[in-house]
C-alpha cells in the first residue's frame, strides 16, 4: 500500500488545495524493463494490472513487470462502459462474476482510490410477454446460483424510470425487467490506475510503449519474451492482451478459439441527472446509464465483421442508438458528442478462457469478449493464482482452455446480455 | 457503408453479404480426435491484417464467396466463388 504520505484521504485534499497542489507526486513510477522477473504479464489493462496486484499482495510475489504496448487502461478497460453485474446463468459463471461484484463492493478501501463504484441497480427490460417468461426462468436459475436477481413488473420499472415511454402502442413497450440491484457502474480509468498505483507501491514494475513481438521458447517452455525495448527473462508468463490474443498466440504456436470484434460505446452531451439504473433493453441489445458527469454513456451490439480497427461503423452507432430514443423519447434532442470503439475478444460460449496455455510456463487470460470490465478483480484474483501456483483456483477450473476439446463449453449465449 | 465484389453479381453494398467465418477450413475425417474436431469446430485464424473469409451474398444470389479483408484497414482484396 502507498506510504503514510501519499495516502489519498479528503485530509489530503484538504491541505494540497491549501499549498496550492504542489505536494501530489505521481501514482506510480512508468520505468524500463529490468532482465528478468520471477512474473511477466503481457498486457496493462485491468485484468494485467489487477493481476500484478494480486500476485505481490496474495502471494508476495514482487519480482513482477506488466508490459503494455500502449499506456495502461488504454484498451478495452479505458473504453468500456463499465457496467457491472453478476446476473449470469450457468453456476460456474455465478460463482466467477458474483465474487467480482464481491470484491467491486470493497476495491476502493482496499486500493485507497476512489473508483466511483455506484450500485444504482440495472433493469433488463422485456418487450413483451414470451421475453419477460424467460426472464422469469433465468431469474429462477440465477437465484438457486445464489445471485440477488428479481423480476419486477411494468409500474415498478416505470416508477424507477419515469423517462421511459409508458405507452403500450410504444415500439418497445416496457413489460417488466429482470433487476439486479447490487449491479451498477464505476469509473473505467480508476479502475486501472487504482490496481496500477496500488501495485506499484508493493515494487510491481510497470512498463508503458512496451510491445511483446515474440517468445523464446526452449524445450517446450517459455523463458523469455521480445519486445520493443529488448528481451525479458521470466519464470511464468502470463497473457492478458484481450482482442489481441490471437496474435500472440500463433507466435507462440497455438491456436485459440477466439474472434476479435468491434465493439463500440457512445456519449451523449452532458445533462442534469436523469436516469437512476443502467437500463438495458432486451430485445435490441441497446443500454444506457448516466455518467457522474451527466453524460448519457450507450452501448449495444458488435459491428459485423471481424475487425482489429478499434472504430465502429455508422451503421451500428445508429441501431444502439435508435431503440433507446424510442424508449425515451426524451433523448432524442440530446447530440452525440463522442464514440468509439474497442477490439473485444469473442469466445465460442460467451466465458473467458483462464488457464495453462498448450506452452508450458505460458498461461492464459482472454476471451472476456464484451464483458470482462466486472470480472476484473476476480480475473486477477484467479489469474495471480495460477501464476503463483501453476494450478488452477477452484473457480478458475472450468474456464481452462481444455474444455474446448473435451466440449465442456459453459454456453452464456443464451442469457441474453452480453456486456 | 463499403462495396463488396460478388464472383457472381458484381459490385454491392456490404450489407447484402454475411459473414460466416474462416475460409480454407477443410471438415475432418469422421474418426478424428477430440483435438482435431475442437481445431475445426472452435479454434479460428482471427488474422490481424488479411484474412480470407467466407462469406453468403445473402441478400443477392446467395452464393458463397471466399473474400479476402484486411481486419485492421477494412480494406477489401479479391473474391472468388467458394465452390467454382
Ligand atoms: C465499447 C465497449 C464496451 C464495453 N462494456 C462493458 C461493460 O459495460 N461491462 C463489462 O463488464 N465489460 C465491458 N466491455 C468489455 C471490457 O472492456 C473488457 O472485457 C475488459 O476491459 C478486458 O480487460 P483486459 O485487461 O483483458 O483487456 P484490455 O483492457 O484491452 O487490456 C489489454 C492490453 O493489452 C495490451 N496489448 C495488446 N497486445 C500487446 C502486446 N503485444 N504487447 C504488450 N501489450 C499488448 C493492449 O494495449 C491493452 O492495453 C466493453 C468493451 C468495449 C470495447
Ligand atoms: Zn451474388
Amino acid at each position: 500500500m502507498p506510504g503514510l504520505l501519499s495516502r489519498y484521504s479528503a485530509w489530503r485534499l484538504l491541505r494540497e488545495g491549501l499549498a496550492g497542489q504542489q505536494g501530489w507526486t505521481p501514482a506510480w513510477e512508468d520505468r524500463d524493463p529490468d532482465p528478468a522477473y520471477d512474473v511477466v504479464v503481457v498486457g496493462g489493462g485491468g485484468h494485467g494490472l489487477a493481476t500484478a496486484y494480486y500476485l505481490a499482495r496474495t502471494h508476495g510475489i514482487t519480482r513482477v513487470a506488466v508490459l503494455e504496448k500502449g499506456w495502461i487502461g488504454g484498451g478495452n478497460t479505458g473504453r468500456n462502459t463499465t457496467i457491472i453485474r453478476s446476473n449470469y446463468f450457468h453456476p460456474q459463471s455465478a460463482a466467477l462474476y458474483d465474487l467480482s461484484v464481491s470484491l467491486y463492493e470493497t476495491l476502493a478501501l482496499e486500493l485507497n482510490y476512489n473508483i466511483m463504484f455506484s450500485q444504482r441497480g440495472m433493469m433488463e427490460i422485456a418487450h413483451n410477454q414470451p421475453e419477460l417468461e424467460s426472464m422469469a426462468r433465468a431469474a429462477n436459475a440465477m437465484r438457486i446460483n445464489g445471485v440477488d436477481i428479481e423480476v419486477i413488473g411494468r409500474d415498478e420499472v416505470l416508477r424507477r424510470e419515469p423517462l421511459l415511454d409508458p405507452s403500450p402502442r410504444s415500439r418497445w413497450p416496457v413489460y417488466g425487467a429482470l433487476l439486479q440491484r447490487r449491479a451498477g457502474t464505476a469509473r473505467h480509468d480508476a479502475v486501472a490506475w487504482g490496481y496500477a498505483r496500488a501495485a506499484a507501491a508493493l515494487g510491481v514494475h510497470i512498463v508503458q510503449d512496451c510491445e511483446v513481438r515474440g517468445f523464446a521458447i526452449a524445450g517446450g517452455r517459455v523463458v523469455a519474451v521480445e519486445t520493443s525495448r529488448g528481451t525479458v527473462r521470466a519464470e511464468r508468463l502470463g497473457l492478458a492482451v484481450a482482442g489481441n490474443s490471437s496474435v500472440l498466440a500463433r507466435r507462440a504456436g497455438f491456436d485459440l478459439p477466439l474472434q476479435s470484434y468491434t465493439l463500440q460505446a457512445m456519449v451523449s452531451e452532458p445533462v442534469k441527472p436523469c436516469l437512476n439504473t443502467v437500463v438495458l433493453s432486451t430485445s435490441t441489445g441497446s443500454y444506457v446509464s448516466q455518467s457522474d458527469k451527466g453524460e448519457l454513456v450507450m452501448g449495444g451490439n458488435l459491428d459485423r465483421a471481424p475487425s482489429y480497427a478499434q472504430r465502429g461503423s455508422f451503421r451500428i452507432s445508429q441501431s444502439v442508438v435508435s431503440p433507446l430514443v424510442e424508449l425515451f423519447p426524451a433523448f432524442a434532442t440530446l447530440k452525440l458528442l463522442r464514440q468509439w470503439g474497442g477490439t473485444v475478444d469473442t469466445s465460442p460460449d460467451n466465458s473467458p478462457i483462464i488457464g495453462p496455455s498448450p506452452v508450458a510456463g505460458l498461461y492464459l487470460n482472454c476471451g472476456w469478449g464484451t464483458g470482462g470490465f466486472k470480472a476484473i478483480p476476480a480475473g486477477g484474483t484467479l489469474f495471480a493464482h495460477l501464476l503463483a501456483t501453476g494450478r488452477h483456483h477452484p473457480l478458475s477450473e472450468p474456464f481452462d482452455y481444455g474444455r474446448f476439446a473435451r466440449g465442456e463449453l459453459v454456453d452464456e449465449g443464451h442469457a441474453g446480455v452480453a456486456h | 457503408m463499403q462495396i463488396f465484389h460478388c464472383p457472381f453479381c458484381g459490385p454491392r453494398p456490404d450489407a447484402e453479404f454475411h459473414y460466416a467465418g474462416d475460409a480454407d477450413k477443410p471438415r475432418p475425417a469422421r474418426d478424428c480426435s477430440d483435438e482435431e474436431w475442437a481445431r475445426y469446430l472452435l479454434m479460428r485464424a482471427n488474422a490481424r491484417g488479411v484474412a480470407r473469409e467466407l462469406w453468403v451474398h445473402r441478400a443477392g444470389c446467395g452464393r458463397w464467396i471466399v473474400l479476402a479483408r484486411d481486419t485492421v484497414s477494412h480494406e477489401i482484396g479479391g473474391s472468388e466463388p467458394l465452390n467454382p
